[in-house]
């Protein structure tokens, strides 16, 4: 399996706490890695330092085994990473179809005199990414809703359009930052498998998840964080039963952990 | 030397009054996180109201009380008309609320007092003192010594008292300090109070040096902002140092390079600032959370 | 929805060219005097500024405080070019454009890193700046006199008349329009107007934020260049008092009261601002205060501005987005 994104011993602090550190990741085609831990384990800060989004103060980042460390999310996109966000940044005041459409911005002839003057390339342009965008609406189920104000549509909707947006970008390594948060069972399953099929597909995905059965269901490769370190990693099997991640999660006694283990 | 003296006079005495101006900033951010454009009018208010106060036959001391409650007047009016009612606005509507008011209130001023400038009798008496060559006129020392009292006493109140406590707890997250039954409104309004009443101050303090007139508050804001940028829109120390250092470098920089761009070198000053500290000297970082 | 969506594409896309079109073929048969036309003009002139700023405010999200800065240097332009560099007045207007696009470019990449009060403020500051060097420069400027502007000769004929300018601005204030909805609907459009609503999302697909604000600043700026070019032009003089600030907040308040992130709007703000001193002249000395009480009830009543509010009222669900 192709290794497509490798990040080494990254680390950030913020006021002297250290958010993420000394921490590994790696992600092949077609594989799901899902990176879980409590509520300030460093999932997001990781993200972040992999997609740009902060500088890492220690560790680096390769794509393809190209070195991108300290590169801009623009940049990183055009070596094929995007990512989605945790609180939606949905563009509101465009309609769904138009938020896909910015998604095909790297496949865009940027000749911003052509769109100046509207000649027909620009129509051209525009036509093809109207296209393509609406295939992938089509693909996360939102063809009736294409034409109308994001603003306007539910959120389970909104988490299906940003993904689609990502699509559009027709990313190598693409990182989910809670695809399924907030979502109730129907839309969750809808969404777990829309994932499956991006990885199906050869994209390599990194996925933050709190919903469990969701991660344990869908990931090839689990990676369990905190307190801004790795604690484990593995496959859903080994995760599930390590009494450490149960404790980091519910905070018990080992002995306890160990006895309720032992029972099931 | 005297030269040199001459100037460090001057941009201590501007330096301080931009002090005040910063400081009403950084009171009013603070507690809202608006940048009121309009600060710069209460000072001209301050001013002006005393000034007309006087010409009607008020004693100077109650004109001057007068106009530092007409002010606080009006600055609670900004508040509870015009940013309350905008509620949660972006915040560029909230800029050019400010900015509106700020011309607003210098519309009418423009047609209550006209255009000319205007004076007032010094608070201290006596004449220009020597120093070293240089000249100090006693109100330089009364302007220098009554804001950094201000200062003391706002620093003392904001770290000693409940109230003050409560600023704090407001500018640092608002909706936290409104759980635990902190009146936001009421503090906001309170910032807006005092931040006129020090503006008011100032305006007083400063028109018998310079002259006053209906349009002094823009200058007057800009500058002050530069101060606040450089002293960090946390500390009404750092206002008045920040006051200080803009004062200095504007007379310095107008006696030794050239005096016609003596306005542009806060705004230089901001520009330079702001191109190595995009968030400000004491900004803090720029990391948005996503 | 379909009278919604005529209605959106009448007041929001291409359709409002037909409308600004319209304006402009037909307000001649209802005025008739000098001063009418020449009010129009100052309207169609104001209105280009104000869709240059329209772009950059509106649609990118960026503010700017000092555009008058850019206004005045189009307007300088046109009164330096022929007697420094021996221009035709009619070069002096697009070389006036490329030189406050060069400005833009060169001051545009530290100033656009800023948000908010900082940007706002460091664009202030520019605009003081061009003020303070065209009022102190006198040798070169003739300071705050001002100084002459030469007449455009079109086919020999000095250009005076009131009427003449109302066509030529009236055409190139469409022509500014249908450049601006163009680039609106087009994929930078969509860029710019992505950065707006999440930079760090547009960031994520690939888009250079940092250079599209910055292609927006210098595009804004040439309008307002265009627009102080053309002015100056049209009067025959020149004075400092075009880089005032009062006009950058002239120019914000009708972008904010016409609708922010509309082309039609930036007409409509552009014209209420001129006309309504005109039209009520009791408000002579209070133009100011009432310029000041505009802009605050505008944020607290009608944030989205005239047009789009008035877009909102006839379609049910908000606009649809461009077509």
């Amino acid at each position: 399996m192709k290794e497509i994104l490798k990040a080494e011993n990254l680390g950030i602090e913020f006021g002297g706490v250290k958010a993420v550190d000394n921490i590994s990741i790696a992600a092949n085609a077609g594989e799901i890695v899902s990176v879980i831990g409590p509520n300030g384990a460093g999932k997001t800060t990781l993200f972040n330092l992999v997609s740009g989004v902060y500088r890492p103060r220690t560790g680096r980042i390769f794509l393809h085994g190209k070195d991108v460390t300290g590169l801009p999310p623009h940049r990183l996109a055009r070596h094929g990473l995007t990512r989605t966000f945790q609180n939606l940044q949905i563009f509101f005041r465009m309609t769904a179809a138009e938020n896909v459409m910015v998604g095909r911005h790297l496949y865009e002839r940027r000749n911003v005199l052509a769109h100046l003057l509207s000649m027909p390339s620009a129509a051209r342009q525009q036509a093809e990414s109207r296209d393509r965008a609406l295939d992938l609406i089509e693909r996360v189920g939102l063809r009736a809703v294409a034409d109308r104000s994001a603003g306007s549509l539910p959120y389970g909707a909104l988490k299906r359009l940003e993904i689609a947006r990502a699509l559009a970008a027709e990313p190598e390594v693409l990182l989910l930052d809670e695809p399924a948060a907030g979502c109730n069972p129907r839309e969750t399953e809808e969404i777990d498998e829309i994932i499956q099929g991006i990885a199906a597909s050869g994209v390599a995905v990194v996925l933050v998840e709190h919903d469990m059965r969701l991660v344990m269901k869908i990931s090839s490769h689990i990676v369990v964080l905190n307190f801004g370190r790795k604690l484990i990693e593995g496959n859903a099997e080994r995760v599930k039963n390590d009494p450490s991640v149960l404790e980091a999660y519910l905070g018990q006694k080992r002995e306890r952990v160990r006895a309720v283990a032992v029972d099931r | 030397m005297s030269q040199l003296l001459q100037f460090v006079i001057s941009g201590i005495t501007v330096g301080v009054i931009y002090g005040a101006v910063a400081l009403g900033f950084t009171l009013i951010y603070n507690a809202s996180h608006v940048v009121n454009f309009a600060q710069g009018e209460f000072v001209m208010l301050g001013a002006l109201l005393t000034v007309f106060g006087i010409a009607a036959g008020i004693p100077y001391p109650l004109a001057a009380l007068l106009a530092v409650g007409g002010t606080v007047l009006v600055s609670v009016a900004l508040f509870d008309l015009a940013l309350r009612p905008a509620g949660n606005a972006p915040i560029f509507a909230l800029i050019i609320i400010t900015i509106g008011a700020s011309i607003l209130l210098r519309g009418i001023a423009r047609v209550a007092f006209g255009t000319s400038y205007f004076s007032l009798p010094p608070v201290a008496g006596g004449g220009p003192i020597a120093i070293g060559g240089a000249v100090l006129l006693p109100q330089s020392l009364v302007v220098v010594f009554g804001t950094i009292f201000i200062v003391v006493v706002l620093r003392l109140l904001m770290q000693n008292t409940l109230l003050g406590k409560a600023v704090i707890a407001t500018s640092s997250d608002a909706m936290a300090a409104n759980l635990v039954g902190i009146n936001v409104s009421s503090i906001v309004r309170l910032s807006f109070a005092i931040s006129g009443a020090i503006g008011a101050l100032a305006g007083i303090l400063i028109a018998p040096i310079a002259l006053a007139s209906h349009d002094m508050g823009a200058l007057l804001a800009l500058k002050g902002f530069a101060a606040a940028m450089l002293g960090g829109m946390g500390s009404p120390v750092g206002a008045l140092v920040g006051g200080l250092l803009v004062g200095l470098s504007e007379t310095l920089s107008a006696g030794y390079i050239s005096s016609d761009y003596k306005d542009a070198t806060a705004f230089i000053i901001i520009l330079l600032v702001l191109s190595a500290f995009p968030n400000g000297l004491f900004g803090k970082g720029g990391y948005d959370r996503v | 929805m379909i009278a919604s969506r005529r209605a959106t594409w009448l007041l929001q896309g291409r359709g409002s060219l037909l409308i600004l079109a319209a304006a402009v073929l037909l307000l001649p048969l209802i005025v008739s005097t000098n001063f009418h036309y020449r009010v129009l003009v100052l309207v169609w002139v104001f209105s280009l500024a104000v869709i240059g700023l329209n772009l950059l405010m509106g649609y990118a999200g960026q503010v700017s405080l000092g555009h008058a800065g850019f206004f005045a240097l189009g307007a300088y332009s046109t009164a330096l070019g022929p007697p420094l560099l021996n221009m035709p007045p009619w070069a002096s207007l697009p070389a006036g454009i490329a030189l406050s696009g060069l400005v833009a470019f060169v001051i545009g990449r530290p100033i656009l890193r800023l948000k908010g009060h900082y940007l706002a403020v460091a664009t202030l500051g520019f605009g003081v700046l061009v003020y303070m060097g065209l009022s102190n420069e006198i040798r070169l400027t003739g300071g705050p006199d001002g100084m002459r502007v030469e007449r455009l000769l079109l086919f020999g004929w000095s250009v005076r008349s009131n009427v003449i300018w109302y066509w030529i601005t009236g055409g190139l204030m469409l022509l500014g329009a249908w450049l601006a909805l163009n680039l609106v609907g087009s994929p930078s459009g969509r860029a710019i107007r992505a950065i707006h609503d999440s930079e760090v999302a547009a960031s994520a697909l690939g888009v250079d934020a940092a250079a599209y604000k910055l292609l927006v600043f210098v595009i804004s700026a040439a309008y307002a260049s265009a627009a102080g070019g053309l002015l100056a032009l049209f009067n025959g003089h020149v004075t400092p008092g075009l880089s005032d600030f009062l006009i950058s907040i002239q120019l914000v308040t009708m972008v904010v009261l016409g609708g922010m992130g509309s082309i039609l709007g930036s007409v409509v703000g552009a014209a209420l601002l001129v006309l309504l001193p005109q039209v009520l002249t009791f408000l002579q000395d209070y133009e100011h205060a009432f310029l000041g009480l505009i802009m605050i009830l505008t944020m607290i009543f009608l944030r989205s501005g005239l047009v789009p509010g008035l877009l909102k009222l006839l379609t049910k669900d908000g606009h649809e987005g461009n077509p």
